[in-house]
Formats: structure tokens, sequence, C-alpha cells
């Protein structure tokens, strides 16, 4: 069993930790000192990574299910053999010009972002009153990253078409299935980005503080490069795994 | 300055509601996110537990038509079935221990004055609930409930002409589960977020109550294990309303081609065992926690073993997502993967038996209080041992073989991930209730339901580990009439009695719950003398959990019976006597 020696401390010392000037115990990071705007940012950026994790399982399960169901034999009755139903799916070329209309929208936002530091930066040594908290720099690369990615959906809208008026349908084949739902699903994704930012724009337009509206810029923004990364991602598979 | 302006207001305190709707209903106070979890678990039990007497009935007098309901045919008897697995898994032992309990306790454990995320939260509720809803409305359409179990299998389950309740009623049920994972990954997320960034000065990791280990990393699980579920959900819808061929061959039905090709259902086993098992730690792990911290508390001890036990239940967590295949050991698997699977799976007995051997250890010399959490905590190890010990011959293909499928099977997961499960849930509540309330439970009441319901359940699922030896299949709505299963029928028998007798046993449960609210002894603020701080709070806590200071913390979560000092406990946020040294 493990024993103790016990120490009171003196009153200088319970009084200096009571009061929070004291050396801080060991851990725990809830009740620092930091600024609030750092605890905040802090908090935002760690749940949209956890939130970035909870989505990625999604699409690594599709992944899986895209690399079992492509090595599937199926039973052809007419042969009495195995055979595999996986078709090939020519893939669009209007993919490629929607990828780089997303990549485009991931710099623009990247550039949003950096726009939102900035001003957060000026507005912590400049008196409240005299920064303009709806910069108009920032607004249009906002405003451009959310016409880039309705840009990027109405492509995919039509890459969807051309793949049914080339005869492949969601049931067609596996890929097929497999294409529409991985399109779909990112695109589902990336809609609520969009979203996202257009409460950014408003947070802006609102005239909510400086802060607020970098702190939303900077989860959208991270969470906006990750619908990029994985856009590409989803691409390699289309393209190396057929 | 501009940055300076946010308070702590803006931080994560919102203003204490004033009106009933944003306080009681539309609530973003964790503590009512909790209650508000809790008793939605409470009424999906009783439905839950009514479902399961209806089909303990039946088994033994299958030609019964009851008051009210009827005849139930064999299809019936599935759709109960079904529907008693997928409430009672879902809505009840994922719900009441992470969402009731986790909600309400975590951010209090750890100092914090909300989750980090309090709109989110509501929205988890609130999607919990709706996908609790839809799950019973799955009753009432056409062809009434699905047939499939809460495994889904398809075929069955991804084809509308395969049974009555395949139709309208399996597309209520696969939309359910799909709310259902996105309200837990909400969840989790939230869970994650507070335990990680908002834990107050001097909550270490190694400072935090081993319930709030357990709640992390139940998180931890549903954040990856859900993901998967909602794709293998919606792979499941698209198969049965899109014509894709995700999971279902060519398969006829009722002398009709279904029109799919090349799907596979053991692609619907891979992706949904993969989140089955975790699940199966999801719903027991915050038990463990809660345990650990109640045989602390009432055996005046502290934990034997701290770190062990984190390690442990880390340890559960990870091997948890590596043995998914042992529910597949019939499905024609590769020997060589049923032993990688076999030996993960009995590789998961080893923290397992570090964990009981560390409440036995925390027990052993104690000065032990038995009070009624401290009966639902030894009933938790008890039956996490006899149902837990079964484990290992489930975990062998050769012996698995023979027992697939049979009552074995039912008995095993009965006691250890339902059972014991919803023991942690009573322990919680008979704990946590003068924290919540402000009042004692009955303690006569609540003695009389712990052994209604410890002996209630032996009776029950013990035998059915004999039944399954004896060749009784899992699933089939009748028996009485089957040759070699005649003998069985009067153990059948007693099993129905034995499970009229715990349910009635839970009534003097609901009643105390309820009486006590109203009529109970006022509880003190530290009414077991317990360290963490939730006991330094006011009773109930006030909106903002500390009323309006920080706490700070100095000792860990289980200093009981310290030498020298003044009382046999030292709360954490005791600054009067610090830990020099450690023999």
């Amino acid at each position: 069993m493990a024993t103790y020696t016990t120490t009171a401390p003196s009153p200088e010392d319970i009084a200096s930790l009571r009061d929070g000037s004291g050396p801080p115990p060991v851990g725990g990071n809830g009740g620092s000192d930091s600024d609030f705007f750092e605890v905040r940012l802090r908090r935002a950026r760690l749940g949209m990574l956890v939130a970035v994790i909870g989505i990625a399982m999604i699409f690594i399960s599709f992944t899986s299910a895209y690399v079992v169901r492509q090595g599937l034999p199926t039973f052809d009755a007419r042969t009495n053999t195995l055979v595999n139903d996986w078709l090939a799916v020519p893939l669009p070329a209007l993919l490629l010009v929607n990828s780089l209309v997303l990549l485009m929208s991931s710099l623009t936002m990247e550039l949003a972002r950096r726009q939102a530091g900035r001003d957060l930066a000026l507005a912590r040594v400049t008196p409240a009153s005299q920064v303009s908290s709806t910069n108009e720099s920032r607004i249009s690369w906002l405003a451009l990253t959310i016409v880039l990615g309705l840009c990027f959906l109405a492509g995919q809208l039509m890459v969807w078409r051309e793949l049914a008026a080339s005869g492949f349908y969601l049931s067609t084949t596996p890929s097929s299935s497999f294409l529409y739902l991985l399109t779909g699903m990112h695109g589902v994704h990336l809609l609520g980005g969009i979203v996202a930012l257009l409460a950014a724009s408003g947070a802006a337009l609102l005239r909510k503080t400086v802060a607020t509206q970098f702190i939303l810029l900077d989860v959208t923004g991270w969470y906006w490069h990750f619908m990029a990364v994985l856009w590409i991602y989803i691409l390699c598979l289309f393209e190396f795994v057929r | 300055m501009a940055t300076r302006e946010l308070t702590a207001h803006e931080l994560h305190v919102h203003a204490a509601p004033t009106s009933f709707i944003r306080k009681w209903v539309f609530s973003l106070d964790h503590k009512i996110i909790g209650l508000q979890y809790y008793f939605l678990a409470l009424t999906a039990v009783f439905v839950g537990m009514f479902l399961s007497l209806l089909m303990r009935i039946h088994l033994v007098w299958p030609n019964l038509s009851l008051p009210l309901i009827g005849d139930i045919r064999p299809e019936t008897y599935l759709s109960l079935l079904t529907m008693h697995g997928t409430i009672m898994v879902f809505f009840v032992l994922t719900t009441a221990p992470q969402g009731g309990f986790g909600n309400y306790f975590l951010p209090i454990q750890i100092g914090a004055a909300d989750m980090a995320f309090p709109v989110l939260n509501m929205l988890s509720f609130w999607v919990t609930l709706l996908a609790y809803l839809v799950m019973l409305s799955a009753f009432f359409v056409t062809g009434g409930a699905p047939l499939h179990g809460w495994t889904g299998y398809p075929p069955l389950s991804a084809l509308p002409s395969a049974g009555p309740g395949e139709g309208p009623g399996a597309d209520l049920w696969v939309i359910s589960i799909a709310l259902f994972c996105l309200g837990a990954l909400m969840s989790a997320l939230n869970f994650i977020t507070t335990t990680l960034d908002m834990r107050v000065k001097g909550m270490s990791l190694m400072r935090m109550p081993l319930t709030c280990w357990a709640w992390f990393i139940t998180a931890i699980l549903g954040l990856l294990a859900f993901g998967v579920l909602l794709s293998a959900g919606i792979l499941l819808l698209l198969d049965r309303n899109a014509g894709t061929s995700f999971y279902v061959p060519l398969v006829v039905v009722n002398g009709v081609v279904a029109g799919h090709k090349g799907g596979s259902p053991l692609l619907w086993q891979h992706l949904f065992w993969f989140f089955g098992h975790p699940e199966v730690y999801i719903a027991i792990l915050p038990a463990m926690g809660l345990c650990s911290q109640l045989v602390s508390v009432f055996s005046r001890k502290p934990i034997f073993g701290y770190k062990a036990m984190v390690y442990a239940m880390l340890s559960i967590g990870l091997l948890g997502f590596m043995v998914w295949g042992h529910h597949m050991f019939m499905s024609g698997m590769s020997p060589y993967s049923a032993f990688a699977f076999s030996i993960m799976t009995m590789a998961i007995g080893v923290p397992s038996a570090i964990k009981t051997f560390n409440w036995l250890g925390t027990l052993w010399g104690g000065r032990i209080r038995f009070q009624s959490p401290m009966l639902f905590a030894i009933g938790f190890v008890s039956l996490f041992v006899s149902g837990g010990i079964s484990g290992p011959f489930l975990a062998q293909p050769t012996l698995d073989i023979p027992l697939h499928d049979t009552a074995f099977v039912t008995g095993h997961f009965h006691l250890i991930m339902g059972v014991a499960s919803i023991f942690g849930i009573f322990a919680a509540t008979y704990y946590w209730f003068p924290k919540m309330f402000g009042r004692m439970m009955n303690e006569s009441l609540a003695r009389w339901h712990f052994w209604f319901s410890l002996v209630g359940t032996y009776c029950v699922f013990m035998p059915m580990h004999y039944l399954g030896m004896a060749g009784q299949p899992r699933r089939y709505s009748q028996f009485t009439e089957v040759q070699y299963l005649l003998h069985l029928v009067p153990l059948n028998k007693f099993i129905t009695y034995a499970a009229f007798a715990t349910i009635a046993g839970q009534f003097i449960f609901l009643f105390n719950l309820f009486w006590s609210m109203k009529f109970g002894k006022k509880a003190s603020d530290n009414p077991w003398e317990a360290t963490t701080l939730e006991w330094t709070t006011a009773t109930p806590p006030p909106h903002d959990n500390f009323g309006g200071h920080t706490p700070v913390v100095y000792n860990g979560p289980y200093e009981y019976s310290v030498p020298g000092a003044p009382r046999d406990f030292v709360m954490q946020t005791d600054p009067m006597i610090v830990t020099a040294a450690h023999k």
C-alpha cells in the first residue's frame, strides 16, 4: 500500500495557490491563464481535428468496401462460371477541371484565412473602434472560395450527367455505384463546408468580434483543405484502383 | 483590445437560461442534456424489456394469444427480437452510461463549466431522440418492424421482398441507425475535446478519475467505430432502394430473381463487426470506470493499480478493434485468419483479468461500506467475470462452431454486455442520484432491487449456457414441438418465470427513482465521503457547475485512508495535504 508523508503548506503558499498566482500544479489546461482567444482557437482546432478523424473513418470504410467489392467474383448463370462484374468506368475529363477548381478554392481559402489572421493581429494592437471588422479583401477571398466551391459541385453534377449519358448509372456496375457514392458523399461534406463559409461571412457582416471571425474562418479553412485532400485521394482511388 | 473583450462568458459559459424551453427542452447545459439522455434510455429500457418478456412468453407458451397483442407469429417473434436487440444496444447500453452519466459528470469531474461545444451537445441528443422515434415508428408501418436482428445481416436486411417487416420497417431501421451514428459521432467529438482541453488546473491525465478515463476511451472507440457503421448503413440503404449490389449476390426470393448480382453479404459482416465489437466495449467501458471508482470509494482505499487500470482500458479499446473476425468464424474464413482473430480475442482476457484482479485487490483489506452503489459495483464484477469467462470458449473456432447461434452465445453476451453494463447504470444511478436530484434514494428498496436483479438475471442467463450446449438454437421462435428439445422445456419455463420476477424487481427501482426525487432524504453535498470534484460543489450543481469559481486540483482521485490526514479521505481540491512521497 502506498504511504504518504503529509506536509501542510504555509499560509502564504495556500493563499498564492488559491488566487491562482502561485506555481500551478502539474497538468490540466482548462483553467490556464492564457489568452481566452488562444484557448478558444486551440479548442476549435482540436474539435475540427477530431471531426476530421471521424469523417476520415467514413471514407476509409468506403475504401475498404471498394477494394473488397472489386475483387469479388459473381456467378454467371449463362456460362455457369464465376465472372467479375466490375466494369472500369471511363472517367470524364471534367473531373480534372473540377479538381483544379477545388484546389484553387483551397488556395483562396488559405488567402482568406491568412488575411483574417492579419486583421486579428492588427486588432490586437489597435483600439477596437478603429478596426473595420468587415475587411473587404477577406470578404472577396471568402466569396471567391464559396463561388469556386459551388462551381466544383456544379461540375460534379455535370460529371454525373455525363456518366448517365454514357450509360453508367448508380446500379450499372459496382464501380459506377462507388463513383456516384464517393463523389456524392464528398459533395455532401463539401456542401457542409460551404454552409460553414457562409456562416463565417455572416459573422463578418454581423460585426462579430474579429477573434470570433478568425476562429470560424480558421477551422473552416482546415476543413476545406481536408476536403481538397480527400477529393484528391478519391480521385486517385478511381484512377489507380480500377 | 478587441480580443480582451472576450470573457469567460464567451469562452464556454453560456448564461443560465430562464425560459422553460431553453432550460429543460432545448438546453445547452450538459447536466440537463445528460438527464435527457438518461430518461431517453430509461424509456427505451422498459420498451426493450417488454419486448423480451413477450419473447419469453412465446417461447414457452407458443399458442397463447395475448390481450391487445394477439398471436405472436414466427415473423412477429423475429421483429420482437430485432427491436429488443437494437433498442437495448443502441438506445440503452450506448446512451445511458456515456450520453447520460458521461455528459452529466465528465465536465464536473474535470472541473469544467460545460462541454467544449454545448450546441453540438444539444444537437447530439436531439438527433439521438429522433433516431429513437424513427426506430419505434418501424412498428407502425406496413409489414411492421424488421426481422433481421440487431446485426442486420444481408441479404435478408437488403431485400424488401424477403419477408414482412423487411419493407418500410427495415428502411426506418437503417435510417434510425444512421441517425444514431451521427449523434454518437458528434457526442464523441465533444467528449474527446472536452477531456483533452478543458481539464482544470492541476487535473493531469493521470489525476483524472477512472470514470473520466473510461468515458474518454469510449469516445475514441465511438469516433472510430460509428463512422464505419454509418458507411455500412449507407451502402445497405442503396442496396435496398437504388438497385446497387454491394451486399446482395444473385439471389432468388420466393421464386423471383431479386435483380442484384455479385455483392457480398460478408462485406456487411466485416463492416458491421468492425463497429460491432468495439460497440461491446462502448457499452461496458463506462461501467468498468464507474466500478473502479465505487470499489475505491466504498472500500475506503486507493484504487489498486491506478495506472494499470488506465492501461488495461486503453489496451482493451485497442484490441477491441482487432477481433471483429471472431463473430464470423462460421463464415468460411481461412483457418489462419480465424487463428489470428482467436489469439487476439483471448489476449483481451489479459487486461480484463488485470482489471478484475485490481478490483479484488482494492476490496481486499478495505473497510467496505455495503451501500447500494457498492452492491451494484460488486454485482458488476461478478457478472463481468461470469459473463466474461465464456468469452475464451467462444473465442476458439473449434468450440465456437458447435456453440455459434445457440443460446450459449445469448447467455454469454447478455451477462457481460447486457446485464453487467446495466448494473453499471444502476450503480451510477444510486451513486450520483444525490448529486443530480439533491435527495438520497431509499436504501431498503435499493437492496431489494439489487437482490431481485442479481439473483434474477443469473437465473435467466446462466441456464442459457446449458441450453446452448444442449443444442437449442438462437432466434427460433418455437421449441415446444421439437423432439430433441422437449426435455429443455421445463428449463425454458424456469427462465421465463425468472424473467417475470426480474422484471417485477425493476419496478421497485422505477418507484424508488421517482419517489426519492420528491420524498427522499435530503442529501448533503458529499454523502459518500468521496474525493472527486463533483462532491466539492453544491447539490444539485449550479448552472456553471462550481458557482463562479474554478477549482484547482492538488491530489489524485483516490486518496482514501491517507495516514496523518484528519479524515479518511482527501478531496482532490484540498491543498492542506500534499502528497509528498510514494513508497
